[in-house]
């Protein structure tokens, strides 16, 4: 506006300023737009699998689910009808045993890792090989069951299954519950040492009841995680046609969901195949329901 | 006083310590000890318990059982080189496809891309994915994704034949199926461990690469991937070693073939598909020699494992100076 020559200045420097007014649809703009959509397809074709399995699920496995299904013995070759009963209650059986075994153990080891000596060798090896264990194949615990136990006792039992399950669920509740016990806040520890209590004293009266939400969390995934296992179960437990029959009844092979999927999927007949996807709807919602509280009880911490 | 969090603290402590809360103490520390120690005695005992069943096979057929391709009952002749094969090919497969998923699912959840709700909704999604168990995926494995992409795969077959990975024709299970699903399996796996990768770099630095004028994605690939790489690798290890072990679904779809073919639609077999298929039936020389392949199995599964933890934590180290 003042002469020729600050225009010509004005008019260089601005064709050598980047520009900051960019389109969407050119350029780097276009480019951030494409990989967008890109993430966006990936995204939504991650989660089709999960939409496909509950869809046949519910399609395939829904029409069979009734009182007599959910409590019958499976049927033999050519049969109709039958259910899932004992496997249901074999589940359950072998997933109660399992947590009796691993729930105390993991919990009082997650206890020594975050509270009593955290940085002592034993706590260090300890913590890495739950950590290995977690992405331990879970068939080598059924191979490492069977030769521990199957072997010894001669057959096939409840008793095995649910070691082999025990053997899964032990790193994932040591781990889960360490870092639970490990949110509670120090100041309410050093509270309750300052009023002369002893380790043992803080531990039981102070940080399990403070974490044992977190706990019971992680508990109730790993019970989940357990529910759905089968390699292990292939040759620790068997599979059997009928209902575990008493105690002594925990010594022999025993049926359970995950068994009977795998075993009735391969087999020719429609029958078989409609309990498998029955029983798979069963199992997926036991899981669900675990899952669930885990979720609801997750979040009452916060 | 019933408000008070520390009620029931400070009702039952008072004055100090008696010579019983000691050795309450004492008797506490020496349990959970004894716990923490399980998990060491668990693992020795794992080791030796089948060392100690392997070691017949392993005297019998030394180190040619893991190069040596048959697999015969009735001659005695045991040989895993086409399950070690399986075993990794499934795996890398499963790995190319999941790999790219969970990290994809992982830039989509943590670099703000999604409203917070929408963004709950595909995490949910994905720990879903995770907590279907195996045989379920194995049972759809066979009666959804089997026939969905057969015709494509028989397609590719007709018409690229004479490229090694389509050279035969899918007729039932086989390595495409068996990896999908695998993919699927793992996908969580390595989206969970890939979020806390990219939640664990600052956000300064992605501030500061905004500031520089970079878009959204210049920033993401050119700041954000480098500097969670570590991370990254460690997610992609760990996948890789759940896949390595994965079970029951491969039994169910890789049609336990013992055979090695780059193929993707020929039946294989996997190390633990072998031993769910074989074990429950096998005679006593046959139990040693899967034995022998469990121990192979471990041996894999363990290495890789023990890498990726180790890389997590070198990736830890990186941020937080421990």
């Amino acid at each position: 506006m003042t002469g020729n020559i600050s225009g010509a200045v004005l008019e260089q420097d601005l064709q050598r300023m980047p520009q900051l007014k960019g389109s969407l649809l050119e350029g780097r703009g276009l480019k951030s737009r494409i990989f967008t959509g890109i993430t966006w397809v990936l995204a939504i074709l991650a989660s089709l699998p999960l939409f496909s399995v509950i869809f046949m699920l519910i399609a395939k496995g829904g029409a069979r689910i009734n009182w007599e299904t959910l409590t019958s013995l499976p049927p033999a070759a050519f049969e109709f009808g039958g259910g899932i009963g004992p496997a249901i209650v074999g589940t359950a059986v072998m997933v109660l045993i399992a947590s009796a075994i691993s729930i105390p153990i993991g919990i009082l080891a997650a206890i020594y890792l975050a509270e009593i000596d955290p940085y002592s060798r034993l706590a260090q090896t300890a913590r890495f090989l739950a950590k290995v264990l977690t992405g331990f194949p879970s068939i080598l615990a059924g191979v490492f069951v069977y030769a521990a136990m199957v072997v010894a006792m001669k057959t096939y039992s409840a008793w095995a299954g649910g070691v082999a399950l025990a053997v899964l669920m032990l790193p994932t509740i040591i781990l889960t519950a360490e870092e639970a016990l490990k949110q509670v806040p120090q100041k309410m520890k050093d509270a309750a040492y300052g009023m002369g209590c002893t380790r043992a004293q803080v531990i039981s009266k102070v940080t399990l009841p403070t974490g044992i939400p977190g706990v019971v969390t992680g508990v109730l995934l790993a019970v989940a995680g357990a529910a759905g296992e089968s390699a292990p179960l292939l040759f620790t437990a068997l599979f059997s046609t009928y209902f575990i029959n008493g105690f002594e009844g925990l010594s022999e092979p025993t049926s359970s969901l995950s068994i009977l999927i795998y075993n009735f999927s391969g087999m020719p007949y429609d029958n078989q195949i409609e309990l498998a996807w029955t029983a798979s709807l069963v199992l997926v919602l036991i899981i669900l329901v675990f899952n669930i509280l885990a979720r609801v009880l997750g979040r009452q911490k916060h | 006083m019933a408000s008070n969090p520390f009620a029931h603290v400070v009702t039952k402590v008072c004055g100090p310590p008696s010579a019983a809360d000691y050795g309450a103490d004492k008797l506490l520390r020496g349990i959970v000890w004894g716990a923490a120690a399980v998990i060491l005695l668990l693992v020795a005992y794992i080791i030796f318990e089948l060392g100690r069943q392997a070691l017949p096979a392993i005297i019998e057929f030394g180190p040619e059982f893991l190069y040596s391709t048959t697999w015969d009952v009735q001659d005695q002749q045991f040989g895993i080189l086409p399950e070690i094969w399986g075993t990794l090919y499934s795996s890398l497969l499963a790995l190319l496809i999941g790999g790219v998923l969970g990290v994809a699912i992982a830039i989509f959840l943590t670099q703000d891309f999604l409203d917070h709700r929408v963004s709950n909704v595909f995490r949910t999604i994905v720990e879903m994915l995770a907590a279907i168990p195996s045989v379920v995926y194995g049972l759809w494995g066979i009666y959804v994704l089997i026939p969905l992409i057969r015709p494509a795969a028989n397609w590719l077959h007709d018409t690229l034949g004479w490229f090694p990975l389509f050279g035969t024709s899918l007729s039932g299970p086989g390595m495409a199926p068996a990896a999908l699903v695998l993919a699927v399996m793992i996908l969580p796996t390595v989206a969970a461990i890939s979020v806390d990768a990219f939640k664990r770099v600052p956000y300064k630095v992605k501030e500061a690469a905004y500031g520089m004028g970079t878009t959204r994605w210049e920033a993401i690939l050119k700041v954000m991937l480098p500097t969670a790489s570590s991370g990254i690798l460690a997610a992609l290890v760990l996948g890789f070693g759940r896949a390595l072990g994965e079970t029951m679904a491969l039994a169910m779809l890789i049609g336990n073939s013992n055979q090695i073919s780059l193929s993707l639609f020929a039946p294989a077999n996997t190390l633990a598909s072998l031993l769910a298929s074989s074990f429950p039936e096998a005679g006593p020389l046959e139990v040693q020699a899967l034995m022998y392949a469990a121990l192979a199995l471990l041996g894999i599964t363990l290495i890789v494992n023990v890498l990726g933890l180790w890389i997590m934590k070198a990736a830890t180290r990186k941020f937080e100076g421990r």
